[in-house]
């Protein structure tokens, strides 16, 4: 046994730290404006009472000052937001128009870099590619099974095998999938699970992680298989939100199944499915964990996210660094535009 | 896809109610391929975890040679895999057991500050009048989209040096040294949480009733007041929504780890530890399997048991809009 509770003592001071903090900070705001109101509640109550005890005309009535209020709930998420993401957003966008120290202007230098370097077009490809086929995979597989479980006994059941991936790190589930595609040489027996199906199909086991572009599409499907939970839960209350009297209108004119999913089902789950779609294609555009701890973005699988913290964290090299985050950022920005779009849409039909 | 149906049956179909036989047989064919293909896809989607589950349990020799299937013919059990990698002596055994109670000390002030930080600011952006409300809360939406990685370096440059301006330092860098790191964790993941903490608030805050609010401030109640005794319980599921989320999210996150915490055992968390093994020890099944599970299992828990806060939650978050 190595364990130390006394290896833990600092850290769990910190945490009490940490906690009391907490307390001081948000119970000392909500203090202060229970307090201060009150405090001129009763001035202005001993003034009226001095008022009329002397005759002399009341004092009008202070108009309540909202703003107050309303700087004191904001102040501390205001505060944050400055400082930990508006601030820093913009000072990456001027280093990516700094060198790798951060000292000297160089235009769009770390821009052209991006775009000439062939390692880095293969890893801008590369998230091409993800983003690409993660939501349409996993939008796709999570609307069959959301219709296929629909109403089916043990509903609850399978839909949380299909969820639970969701509550799994990325790093736990790049383990779960190393552990599939693990790979034993050919006299021995295979303890990855791909590679067995293969050799018991009369294959021959492959090193799954090292050969480009196949691996990765698997890697993709780990990203696949986190996000179709997501994409199950989102979907299959959407079509429980379907009429009831529109679904038994279909029934009753004869329509199919098949029919029934295209022509009922599909237009009334719409806009669902784009928030589905953008809010995985997001969320792939950002993917890190699981191309660091699979390959760590070799034998060409990396994506954008790795080589941001790559060229920024590990080569030192800020300027293209925060061109790489400016560039995802760029990326991201034409999908939520889209979005709002088409809530706008939305709600004028509605 | 099955049998194809003469005309005659379709009509015979609406005349007796949808009871001849080929639409029968049909319909039963129809919901069998459909119970395969719902089966074939919760099996794909449990396999793997369950095989790595059955792995942990194995004994070394056993697990580098065998495939764990076979373990349902030769089931040899060990707990000896999770007592090395929480509790083993050597510096590569895994010590996790520390990484535990990092990642703990980590997640929990990472989740009130944003919790309670975001609540009071919901309730402003809802329920207060003030001039710029509207491009506030517009403000606090967009930046949703910013992606973290755009803040990373410049935070990092504000907690190790501060910040200078034309040579004047405005802000100290903070200095912080072994489990006093923690706190740009805490930092750092309050920040990037803030704006969908408040987006999501807000969208339950702002759908309370506006006769509740006005009858409360009709009696003299201050707003504070009424944040604390009438909309806070009201919101209570929206609150453990965000709780689950934002604890997935910062028990799982391997990013703002890695920047902010380090390697160092002092403060990095199960993630850290756990990409580092596989990174350094891709071939140690014996410690990743058990690791894996180890840094899955609290998280499981939390997500079983609340699944109800966190389904409402993520339907809030995202279709509502």
């Amino acid at each position: 046994m190595n364990f130390d509770f006394a290896d833990q003592a600092p850290k769990l001071m910190m945490l009490l730290w940490g906690l009391v903090a907490f307390a001081v900070v948000v119970g000392g705001l909500l203090f202060v404006l229970d307090a201060v109101p009150s405090f001129f509640a009763r001035r202005r109550e001993a003034q009226l009472v001095a008022a009329s005890a002397s005759g002399a005309p009341l004092p009008r009535r202070p108009k309540q000052r909202e703003g107050f209020f309303a700087l004191f709930f904001l102040m501390p998420t205001v505060l944050l937001l400055l400082i930990g993401l508006v601030v820093p957003a913009i000072r990456t966008t001027l280093l990516s128009f700094m060198d790798g120290s951060s000292q000297n202007w160089v235009g769009l230098d770390n821009y052209r870099w991006m775009f000439a370097e062939d390692a880095i077009v293969r890893v801008l490809l590369n998230t091409l590619v993800w983003v690409t086929l993660v939501p349409l995979a996993a939008t796709a597989i999570g609307l069959i099974y959301a219709v296929l479980v629909d109403k089916a006994r043990l509903e609850a059941v399978a839909k949380s095998l299909i969820f639970m991936p969701m509550a799994i790190s990325f790093v736990g589930a790049a383990i779960i999938w190393r552990f599939v595609y693990a790979y034993r040489g050919e006299d021995q027996e295979q303890i990855g699970l791909l590679n067995q199906i293969v050799v018991s199909l009369g294959g021959e086991p492959r090193q799954w992680l090292l050969d480009s572009p196949l691996n990765t599409l698997l890697l993709i499907v780990i990203m696949v298989w986190i996000q179709a939970g997501f994409a199950m839960v989102v979907l299959s209350a959407a079509i429980k939100s379907i009429p009831a009297d529109i679904v038994e209108a279909a029934r009753l004119d004869g329509v199919s199944p098949w029919q029934m999913f295209w022509q009922i089902t599909m237009p009334s789950i719409r806009p669902a499915l784009i928030v589905v779609v953008v809010t995985i294609s997001i969320a792939t555009l950002k993917v890190f964990d699981i191309v660091r701890t699979t390959t760590n973005g070799n034998y060409d699988t990396s994506v954008i996210a790795n080589e941001m913290y790559n060229q920024a964290f590990r080569y030192g090299q800020n300027g293209q660094g925060s061109a790489l985050a400016v560039f995802l950022f760029v990326l991201v920005v034409p999908i939520v535009i889209f979005q709002i779009r088409n809530l706008r849409q939305q709600r004028r039909e509605g | 896809m099955t049998t194809t149906t003469p005309p005659a049956a379709v009509g015979a179909q609406q005349t007796d109610g949808g009871t001849t036989r080929a639409s029968r047989v049909r319909k039963r064919l129809n919901s069998r391929t459909a119970t395969l293909v719902a089966i074939v896809i919760a099996v794909v989607w449990t396999i793997p975890t369950f095989g790595l589950f059955v792995s942990s349990f194995r004994p070394e020799p056993l697990l580098k040679t065998t495939g764990w299937w076979t373990f349902f013919q030769d089931p040899q059990f060990t707990l000896k895999n999770y007592q090395d990698v929480l509790f083993g002596q050597s510096a590569s055994s895994g010590q996790l057991a520390n990484y535990f109670v990092n990642s703990l000390v980590i997640t929990l002030p990472s989740v009130l500050f944003p919790l309670a930080f975001a609540a009071l600011a919901a309730y402003a952006l809802a329920w207060i009048n003030f001039r710029g409300r509207d491009w506030l809360y517009i403000a606090i939406f967009a930046l949703q989209i910013v992606p973290l990685q755009m803040a990373l370096v410049p935070l990092l440059s504000f907690f190790s040096r501060g910040v200078n301006l034309g040579g004047v330092t405005l802000l100290p860098a903070w200095n912080l040294d072994g489990a006093q790191n923690f706190a740009q964790v805490w930092f750092a993941h309050t920040c990037f949480a803030l704006p969908f903490a408040v987006f999501l608030l807000h969208n339950f805050i702002s759908q309370l009733p506006k006769d509740l609010m006005e009858a409360a401030r009709v009696d003299g109640a201050t707003h504070p007041k009424i944040f604390r005794t009438i909309v806070l319980p009201l919101v209570a599921p929206a609150l453990a929504a965000f709780a689950i989320f934002q604890f997935l999210w910062v028990w799982n996150d391997l990013l703002v780890a890695l920047i902010f915490a380090g390697g160092s055992d002092v403060t990095a968390p199960l993630t850290v530890r756990l990409a580092e093994l596989a990174g350094t020890r891709g071939n140690e099944w014996q410690r990743l399997t058990a690791g894996a599970f180890v840094s899955i299992v609290v998280p499981l828990i939390v997500f079983l048991s609340l699944q109800r806060y966190f389904v409402r939650g993520l339907l809030a978050g995202s279709v509502k809009g």
